[in-house]
C-alpha cells in the first residue's frame, strides 16, 4: 500500500470524526430553536390590510385542462369579494400554486402556503389522490382547505370543507333515475383510479339492494385512447344503460368508439357523472347529443344567482368559455368562507370551523347549507342531457337540496361499504 | 504532479459538503425549506446509482422509478402497520378493501428489520434477477432502455390496480410515525433531514470507492469497449450486473429515506416521467461524474420548485429543453464545462505563443 492511501484513510477518519461532531452540535442546535417555530407553524398572517388565500391548483400536467378552469373562477370570487370591500374589511390576496398534476408536488405546494406565505385557508386539488396527499398536511397545520370537486365520499377530515357532491347527492340520484326509468341492466366503464372504483362499489351494492344487475365492470388507465375492446364488450352485453366513470381524455376516445360501433344515445344511454360542460366542448356536442350527465349545477341551471355568475364569467375570461359544477362549486366555496369569518369575526380556523354550521348562500346551483357535522354542503342533484349546442339541459332534479351523507349510513344496502 | 494534492481533493470537498449539509443548511434555511432539501437530497441519492450504471457503465437506466418505489412501499407499508396499530388494518384498506386482516405479502413488513432489510434488498433482487435475464442475453442500448422503462410502466400500473391492498393512485398516505417518533415533531423532521444528509454522503463515499477500484476501470472498459473485455478474459454481463444491482440499492434506500421526509409515496413517483427525470439531473449535471450527477439532480429539483412557482405552465417545457441540450452540446454534463473552457483556454494560449513566436 502506498503511503499516499495511508494518509488519505487518516484524512478520512478524522475527517469522519468532524462529520460527526457536526452532527451532534447541528442537532442539538435544532432542539431548541425548532419548539418556537411549531407553536407558530400554522398561524395565518393576518397583520395587514390583506388577507392571504392560498390557490392550489394544476396549472401544468394532465389535470391541468380542468384545474385551470376552477382556479379562474376562485379568482373571480376572490376579485368581486375584493370589489364589494373584502372580507373584515381585509382584501383578499390569492397565492397561486402549481401541483403540478403530481400528488407529492400538491403535499409539498400545501406545506409552502401554510408555512412560508401563512394563508388563511385555500382552496383548490381536484383528484382524490391529490386530496389524500394534502389531508394529513392540513390536518397537522390546523389550516383549512376547500375542496370543490364532487368525490367518492367516505371521508371526513376536521380540516377540509367539501363544497362539491358526495355520492349521495350525485351517485345514488343518477342510479335512482336509472331506476325511474325502467333501465336495470348496466354496465361500468372507469378510469382506473380510486373514485372510479370506489364509485363502483357503491353501485355494486345499490344494484344488488334494488333488483338491478351489473353486466360488466371495465376500467382503462388515466388517459388510456384505446376503447375499442371495452365499446365492443358493452355491445355484446346487451345492458340497458353505461355507467360511465371515466375521467378526462380518455373519453373524447371512448365516445368516438361508442358511435363507431353503432351504439347512440336511444339504443344505450351512457350516464356520465365527470362529463361537464368544459370536457362536453373538447370531446364534441355530436358524439355525445342526448346522453345524460349528472352533477349539481349545469350552465343552465335557472336562477338570477346563476345568469350573473355566468355573465361575470364570460366577461372575465370570454364568450365561449363555459361553466361547469366544480367551477361553480369553486366560486361558491369563496362565498361560503367569507360567510364563515364573518360569523366567527376572526380568520382563526377553528373559530370559522365552528361557525360554518347553517351557513346559508345563494348559490348559482341554488341554495346549499353548510353541514357543520359533515362539512360538507347540503345540494340539490341534477339529471341533465347533453344538447347539439354543447350545453347540458337538466331533465330531473331533486326537488330540495340533499342532506350530505358521505359515508351513506342513511342507506341500509350501503352497511358493508366502509 | 504531486500524488497527495489529487487525493487531497475530493476528501476536501467532502468535508465541505459535509459541512454545507449538516451546519449550513439547518440553520440557514426554514423547517419547510430543510424538508424540500431532504426531498431533492433523496432524489440525489437516486443519481449517485445512475451515474455509476449510466456514467460509468454506459447502462441507460431509465426505470430507476422501480427501485425507488419498491424501498418506498416497502418502507411505507411498515410505517402504515405501525400507525395502525396492532390487530387493525391500515386506513386505505378499512376504506378500500373487503378484507378483515393484512394480506400476506403485508405481513412480513410488520417486522421493521424485515422492512428496513427489504428497502435496500428487495430492488437489489430485483434488478438482480432483470440483469441476470437481460445482460447474459447481451441485450444493450437502447433495448436496455426500453426494458427498464416498460418494467417502470407495469408497476405503476400494476400498484394502481390493486387499490385494497396498495392505495391504487392514493398511494401511502398520511404517514404519522417513524419507529416510534412523531413525524409531525419539527425535531424529528430534522433528524430525518440528517439521516439522509449522511446516508446521501455514505452512498457518494461508496461510489467513489468503487469507481477507483479496479472494479471502478473494468466498468469503464466494459462501457468504452465490450467486445475487448470479452477477450481479456472478463465476463461483461457480471460487470455490468453489479453496477446495475448497487444503483437498484441506492434507489431503493432513496425511496424509503423520502417517505418519511414527504409522508407518501405513490404509483406518481415510479412511472415513465419520475424515472426519466431521475435522469435528467444526472445528464444535466454531467453524468459520468459522481459531483456533478449529484449537483444535477439537486439542482434540477430545485429548478423545478422555484420555477414552477414562477411559471407553472413553462416549467415541463424546459425541463425537457435542458435535457435535449444536455445530450446533444454537453454529453457530459455541466461538470465537464470547467473542463471543456479549461482546454480552450489552453489551446487559445498555445496558439497565441505559437503566432508569438512566428512573430519574434
Amino acid at each position: 500500500m502506498s503511503s499516499a492511501s495511508i494518509i488519505l484513510r487518516r484524512r478520512f477518519l478524522s475527517g469522519g470524526l468532524a462529520l460527526t461532531a457536526v452532527v451532534a452540535l447541528s442537532a442539538c442546535g435544532a432542539k431548541t430553536d425548532a419548539a418556537g417555530s411549531s407553536d407558530e407553524a400554522a398561524q395565518a398572517d393576518v397583520s395587514g390590510d390583506t388577507v392571504k388565500v392560498g390557490l392550489l391548483n394544476s396549472l401544468s400536467g394532465t389535470m391541468a385542462i380542468s384545474e385551470v378552469t376552477v382556479r379562474d373562477s376562485l379568482k373571480l370570487a376572490i376579485d368581486e369579494i375584493n370589489a364589494s370591500g373584502g372580507v373584515l374589511g381585509k382584501k383578499i390576496q390569492p397565492i397561486s400554486e402549481d401541483g403540478a398534476s403530481d400528488w407529492p408536488t400538491f403535499a409539498e405546494k400545501a406545506q409552502k402556503l401554510i408555512k412560508e406565505d401563512r394563508v388563511a385557508a385555500t382552496f383548490g386539488c381536484w383528484t382524490s389522490a391529490s386530496r389524500k396527499a394534502v389531508k394529513p398536511v392540513f390536518e397537522k397545520n390546523k389550516s383549512l382547505l376547500f375542496y370543490p370537486v364532487q368525490y367518492e365520499g367516505l371521508e371526513q377530515s376536521p380540516y377540509i370543507f367539501y363544497t362539491g357532491a358526495t355520492t349521495n347527492q350525485q351517485i345514488v340520484p343518477a342510479l335512482d333515475y336509472l331506476k325511474s326509468k325502467g333501465l336495470k341492466k348496466l354496465y361500468l366503464v372507469g378510469s382506473d383510479y380510486v373514485f372510479p372504483r370506489t364509485a363502483n362499489k357503491i353501485i355494486q351494492a345499490y344494484a344488488k339492494a334494488n333488483g338491478m344487475t351489473i353486466l360488466g365492470e371495465d376500467y382503462a388507465p388515466l388517459g388510456s385512447t384505446e376503447f375499442s375492446t371495452i365499446a365492443n364488450k358493452v355491445k355484446a352485453a346487451k345492458a340497458d344503460a353505461v355507467f360511465n366513470t371515466l375521467n378526462g381524455d380518455s373519453n373524447v376516445a371512448f365516445f368516438k368508439e361508442y358511435k363507431s360501433a353503432g351504439l347512440t344515445a336511444k339504443s344505450l344511454p351512457v350516464v356520465s357523472v365527470s362529463i361537464a360542460e368544459e370536457e362536453v366542448k373538447s370531446i364534441g356536442s355530436q358524439y355525445l347529443a342526448g346522453q345524460l350527465t349528472a352533477w349539481n349545477y349545469y350552465q343552465t341551471t335557472a336562477g338570477a344567482a346563476n345568469e350573473k355568475f355566468v355573465k361575470a364569467y364570460k366577461a372575465k375570461y370570454g364568450e365561449d368559455k363555459p361553466t361547469s359544477d366544480p367551477m361553480e362549486a369553486a366560486y361558491t366555496s369563496v362565498y361560503l368562507w367569507k360567510a364563515m369569518v364573518e360569523k366567527a369575526k376572526s380568520f382563526d380556523p377553528e373559530k370559522v370551523k365552528a361557525a360554518s354550521d347553517g351557513i346559508t348562500f345563494d348559490a348559482p346551483e341554488g341554495e346549499v347549507t353548510v353541514d357543520g357535522a359533515t362539512q360538507h354542503l347540503y345540494k340539490t342533484a341534477r339529471i341533465g342531457e347533453i344538447g347539439t349546442d354543447g350545453l347540458i339541459k337538466e331533465v330531473w332534479d331533486s326537488g330540495k337540496p340533499i342532506e350530505p351523507d358521505p359515508y351513506l349510513k342513511g342507506y341500509s344496502w350501503a352497511s358493508d361499504l366502509s | 504532479m504531486n500524488p497527495l494534492k489529487g487525493s487531497l481533493r475530493p476528501v476536501a470537498g467532502f468535508a465541505g459538503a459535509a459541512v454545507l449539509l449538516f451546519a449550513v443548511a439547518p440553520l440557514a434555511l426554514t423547517d419547510f425549506r430543510l424538508g424540500l432539501l431532504a426531498k431533492y437530497l433523496c432524489t440525489a441519492m437516486v443519481a449517485v446509482g445512475i451515474c455509476l450504471a449510466w456514467g460509468r457503465g454506459g447502462l441507460l437506466t431509465l426505470g430507476q422509478g422501480v427501485f425507488f418505489g419498491l424501498g418506498g412501499y416497502a418502507m411505507a407499508m411498515h410505517l402504515k402497520i405501525a400507525d395502525a396499530g396492532p390487530g387493525n388494518l391500515p386506513d386505505f384498506m378499512q376504506l378500500y378493501g373487503t378484507a378483515t386482516e393484512l394480506p400476506w405479502w403485508w405481513r412480513p413488513f410488520a417486522n421493521p428489520a424485515f422492512a428496513l432489510a427489504a428497502t435496500v434488498l428487495l430492488p437489489m433482487a430485483v434488478a438482480a434477477l432483470l440483469g441476470l435475464f437481460v445482460f447474459r442475453r447481451r441485450v444493450k442500448g437502447a433495448y436496455f432502455a426500453i426494458l427498464s422503462q416498460a418494467l417502470a410502466a407495469a408497476f405503476a400500473i400494476w400498484l394502481i390496480g390493486q387499490q385494497a391492498t396498495t392505495g391504487g393512485t392514493n398511494g401511502l398516505t398520511d404517514i404519522q410515525g417513524f419507529f416510534g417518533y412523531d413525524l409531525d415533531d419539527p425535531v424529528n423532521q430534522r433528524t430525518v433531514y440528517f439521516i439522509i444528509a449522511a446516508a446521501l454522503l455514505a452512498l457518494i463515499a461508496l461510489a467513489r470507492q468503487l469507481i477507483h477500484s479496479r472494479y471502478g476501470e473494468l466498468l469503464v472498459a466494459v462501457r468504452d469497449s465490450e467486445e475487448r473485455v470479452r477477450f481479456l478474459g472478463y465476463d461483461p454481463a457480471n460487470v455490468k450486473l453489479v453496477a446495475y444491482v448497487v444503483a437498484a440499492g441506492m434507489a431503493g434506500l432513496a425511496g424509503a429515506l423520502f417517505v418519511p421526509a414527504v409522508g407518501i409515496i405513490s404509483p406518481a413517483m415510479i412511472g415513465i416521467v419520475p424515472s426519466i427525470e431521475f435522469v435528467i439531473g444526472a445528464a444535466v449535471g454531467g453524468r459520468a461524474s459522481l459531483v456533478g450527477a449529484v449537483l444535477g439532480a439537486i439542482g434540477v429539483v430545485w429548478a423545478k420548485t422555484a420555477l414552477s412557482e414562477e411559471f407553472p405552465a413553462a416549467w415541463t417545457y424546459f425541463q425537457g429543453l435542458l435535457f435535449i441540450v444536455a445530450l446533444a452540446f454537453l454529453p457530459g454534463g455541466l461538470a465537464s464545462l470547467a473542463g471543456m473552457l479549461r482546454r480552450r483556454r489552453a489551446r487559445q494560449r498555445k496558439a497565441t505563443v505559437v503566432a508569438v513566436g512566428e512573430a519574434a
